[in-house]
């Protein structure tokens, strides 16, 4: 019985999400329709990265690289899937909707694997040190898929055919994916393992003093979010006709970490408006486009002056909403 | 076996330029447990600072008419560089650091990060993005010793970076504010209940670590030959990671490591490939974090519980 | 057999041996105080028995097995809890969810099960909470099950640890100075929980205490230790008159002068 509420209810949120479709692309123009749909890649690679920066504590600043490996992925795996799929279910949007999603599941594995190859040697390190070994696998990363000739190295990989990747990414799928996405780590954030991750960054000695096995859980949070920007990559990929390394340097891991300070280190909500943020704000700044890391840059460190906690802090917008005990906001809190 | 040596060479003059920028990442972090992520940044606008200064005092004359720019002409202009740099840094640190400086470990990370964003932002749109070519504040002339190529500004940058490391020296043993900066580096808290005015200790450390980076930037120029704004990126990473290697906090530390990440990719890039030469110091920056990460001349420090 | 055994306990911090050659014996049910001047070694210890530490020689045995060297969420698994000498509780969290933490063994739900909320994830995570409440309840922390940990009194926050011990169902509780700041009122109360924690939840105490009232009051067995080493063990009344344990705190001068007068 509950199960069968809990998929009507996802049959109509997705019915919902598939009406809007309809409406966002009748309404507004092919240019406001990239911004939104690069809001929704964003919401998903910042709910991602503050599962581990915010919830967890533990600063990565390399997770474009993780980004990158679920966008070869996703791309790659498409691209061997799309002949034996068609050759089963014909050609038409079926068929295309089952090898984009096997695609992005596929490039989130990767993803969630290269977290753990990543996670398992650095979450024994502490703070500015794990963000920069973070940094350098991140550089890495970047480094061998620039190299990889089987991938295009530095020009990209484009798939099989001349027009490049198809362009599976829809309003849709990107805005499914983060239902899916935000409903999965929020229900993670608030459950006994949320818990035991939001300990870990208060006190990870308190913690393993209460029997929380806080290095398996440290890896395990990274790994989530690899996966989650290895869906994002996935997703992105199939917006343009390509995957470049140059779509992931470092600057790509600053807008994600300029997502989830602006909207508050710890906050699921806030990482939702951190990722609006950034995709408007670079779309704004299209014409401005020196200026913008310039202000992104100031804006990182007035915040860190001015209001570390960022919008709301750890607090969740419907925290806000009922009025709840006034909980103080934790700024970036000690990872010891 | 000529070949060996000469990457040896080539290797140990670009590992000095990346000691002299270590050091400084070093003795900050050694006193405010602080990655300072802009220090790449500050080595940026000192060779940056060269450039201009090189070109007021009208080096693009003494090229024209193929002379040698003057040798106190060119001592100027490492002055003026490594005075200006020393500026930056101590404004950094006061605009950027010190105010928080008693928050939570990660907020001055990301103020780190930010302030070398900005500078390398600002960098660009002040010094025009593209390359530039260094002026010639000295004049290359070029011998062979045992059929390896050796040029004066090789002899330079060993000189250079030798007399700064060993003035640095002296002034951390001899001087009291040098000596204020090591009680700093063991005890940030005693040696303020020593009367020591940290604030004034921790500018100086600043200045410094920001005059030697300006001087590895001019020696920098002088040996690569062009210049950019993100040139501070990955040398000043490269710069960290020699600091780590060496002991992060420990002074002669930084200068060990800073040879032998010069030497490491400068072999790599002689025989290995050149395509290689970047990766291999973040290769050797996770090593020595997951097997050794308090470095080679580094202290093992206990938390107390 | 013996709760808690150590035998010939080394700890060393480069130049510093903190613990020399420590050994003692805990009974089950034991109410055990571990004394000593400052630096004496005392939360080393601790943090020795619950794993922070690894010992460089010698064996801890708990329940018979060997512990030492052990990660400190194993030994807590195993049964032994802690609080600290600076309450380290979770101060961004709520009073429940600071008790909640340290949960695990209540709930299997896996990572999936959370994230889909399955039926036998809401069954776990309504046993953990009432449990919780239990637990607040016993060290009369209940009302306050809602309100950040931070903002509690200082007393509340020390019970606070208590009860977040007890969520391991522990057999044996390292308390690290739990009468610190406290006054003979409430020094008393401290008591009697001590007490309580003993005889209703079969517990065996283990107490670093400088508050002399607390330890002489509550520990039947007192085991004295002064720069790094075993200086003396007995019954409060014995260690009260022990000359060793007067120098150690009083400095042998003292003595000397309380000898010849």
């Amino acid at each position: 019985m509950r199960a069968l509420t809990r998929v009507a209810v996802a049959a109509g949120v997705l019915l919902v999400i598939y009406g809007l479709q309809f409406g966002v692309e009748a309404g507004f123009t092919q240019y406001v329709q990239r911004i939104i749909l690069l809001a929704g890649i964003n919401v998903i690679l910042a709910v991602g990265l503050n599962l581990i920066n915010g919830t967890t504590g533990q600063f990565s600043i390399g997770h474009a690289g993780f980004m990158a490996v679920g966008a070869y992925g996703a791309a790659y795996i498409g691209v061997q899937l799309a002949g034996p799929v068609h050759g089963l279910l014909g050609l038409g949007p079926l068929a295309d909707a089952v090898v984009f999603n096997l695609a992005l599941l596929a490039g989130a594995i990767f993803a969630g694997i290269s977290g753990l190859i990543v996670g398992m040697p650095s979450l024994r390190l502490r703070g500015d040190y794990l963000a920069v070994v973070t940094l350098g696998f991140g550089e890495i990363i970047r480094i061998l898929f620039n190299n990889a000739t089987f991938l295009g190295s530095a020009t990209g990989y484009f798939g099989d055919s001349p027009s490049g990747l198809p362009e599976y990414t829809n309003f849709f799928w990107v805005f499914a994916w983060v239902t899916v996405i935000v409903l999965l780590i929020h229900n993670l954030t608030f459950s006994q393992t949320g818990r035991s991750l939001t300990a870990i960054r208060e006190d990870e000695i308190a913690a393993e003093a209460m029997a929380t096995p806080s290095t398996r859980l440290k890896v395990t949070a990274f790994a989530i979010s690899a996966a989650s920007a290895g869906i994002a990559g996935g997703l992105f990929a199939h917006m343009q006709s390509g995957v470049r390394p140059e779509d992931f340097r470092f600057e790509k891991s600053i807008d994600m970490i300029v997502m989830i300070i602006v909207g508050g280190l710890g906050s699921i909500s806030g990482a939702i408006l951190g990722g609006i943020f950034v995709a408007v704000s670079l779309e704004l700044m299209r014409d401005l486009q020196q200026y913008r890391l310039v202000l992104y840059a100031l804006l990182l460190i007035v915040i860190m002056i001015v209001r570390p906690q960022g919008l709301l802090g750890t607090r969740e917008l419907h925290h806000l909403l009922r009025r709840k005990r006034p909980a103080k906001p934790a700024a970036p809190t000690e990872s010891t | 076996m000529t070949q060996l040596l000469q990457q040896i060479i080539n290797g140990l003059s670009l590992g000095s330029i990346y000691a002299l920028i270590a050091l400084g990442y070093t003795m900050v972090y050694g006193i405010l447990k602080l990655i300072n992520f802009a220090h790449g940044e500050v080595f940026m606008v000192g060779a940056y600072t060269g450039f201009y200064a090189a070109g007021a005092l009208g080096v693009a004359g003494f090229e024209g008419r193929n002379q040698a720019f003057p040798l106190y002409l060119a001592v100027l202009v490492l002055i003026i560089a490594m005075a200006a740099a020393a500026l930056l840094g101590m404004a950094i640190e006061f605009l950027a650091y010190r105010p928080v400086r008693s928050a939570p470990r990660l907020t001055p990370l990301i103020t780190a990060i930010g302030v070398s964003l900005f500078l390398q932002n600002a960098g660009m749109l002040l010094f025009s993005p593209n390359p530039q070519r260094y002026p010639a504040i000295l004049s290359e002339v070029r011998f062979e010793l045992f059929g390896v190529i050796v040029t004066n500004i090789k002899l330079t940058i060993f000189v250079v970076a030798l007399a700064l490391m060993l003035g640095l020296h002296l002034f951390v043993q001899r001087t009291w504010t040098g000596r204020a900066m090591r009680a700093l580096s063991f005890n940030i808290d005693a040696a303020k209940l020593m009367g020591i005015d940290t604030n004034r200790v921790i500018r100086s450390t600043f200045a410094i670590g920001s005059a030697l980076a300006a001087a590895g930037g001019i020696l920098f120029g002088l040996d690569q030959i062009t210049i950019n704004p993100l040139m501070g990126v990955l040398t000043g990473l490269k710069a960290f990671v020699a600091a780590v290697l060496g002991g992060i906090g420990s002074i002669p530390g930084a200068v060990i490591g800073g040879l032998l990440i010069g030497l490491a990719e400068q072999l790599t890039a002689g025989y290995l490939s050149p395509e290689y030469r970047d990766a291999i110091t973040f290769v050797i920056l996770i090593l020595i974090l997951l097997l050794k990460p308090e470095g080679l001349l580094g202290v093992v420090r206990v938390e107390k519980v | 057999m013996s709760l808690l055994e150590l035998r010939a306990v080394d700890k060393i911090f480069g130049g510093l041996h903190a613990v020399r050659g420590v050994s003692f014996q805990v009974e089950p049910g034991a109410i055990f105080g571990l004394i000593g001047p400052n630096g004496a070694g005392k939360t080393t210890l601790f943090n020795v028995i619950t794993g922070v530490y690894t010992p460089e020689h010698g064996e801890i045995l708990f329940r018979g097995q060997n512990i030492a060297g052990l990660k400190p969420a194993l030994i807590a698994e195993r049964g032994v809890a802690r609080t600290f000498q600076n309450i380290r509780i979770f101060r961004t969290m709520t009073v429940a969810e600071n008790v909640m933490v340290a949960g695990h063994h209540l709930h299997k739900a896996s990572i999936p099960a959370a994230m889909l909320r399955t039926r036998s994830y809401e069954r776990d995570e309504q046993a953990l909470r009432q449990r919780a409440h239990e637990l607040l309840d016993v060290l009369g922390l209940a009302e306050l099950a809602g309100e950040i940990a931070g903002s509690l009194p200082y007393g509340s926050q020390r019970r606070l640890e208590i009860a977040r011990g007890l969520m391991l169902s522990p057999k044996l509780l390292l308390l690290d100075e739990p009468a610190a700041g406290m006054n003979s009122q409430e020094a008393r109360t401290l008591n009697e929980q001590i007490r309580f924690l003993r005889d209703q939840l079969g517990l065996t105490v283990i107490l670093v205490e400088h508050n002399m009232a607390v330890v002489m009051n509550v520990c039947e067995t007192i085991h004295v230790v002064d720069h790094g080493e075993t200086i003396a063990q007995g019954t409060p009344a014995e260690i009260k008159t022990h000359p060793k344990v007067l120098a150690a705190y009083l400095g042998e001068e003292h003595v000397e002068n309380e000898a010849s007068a």
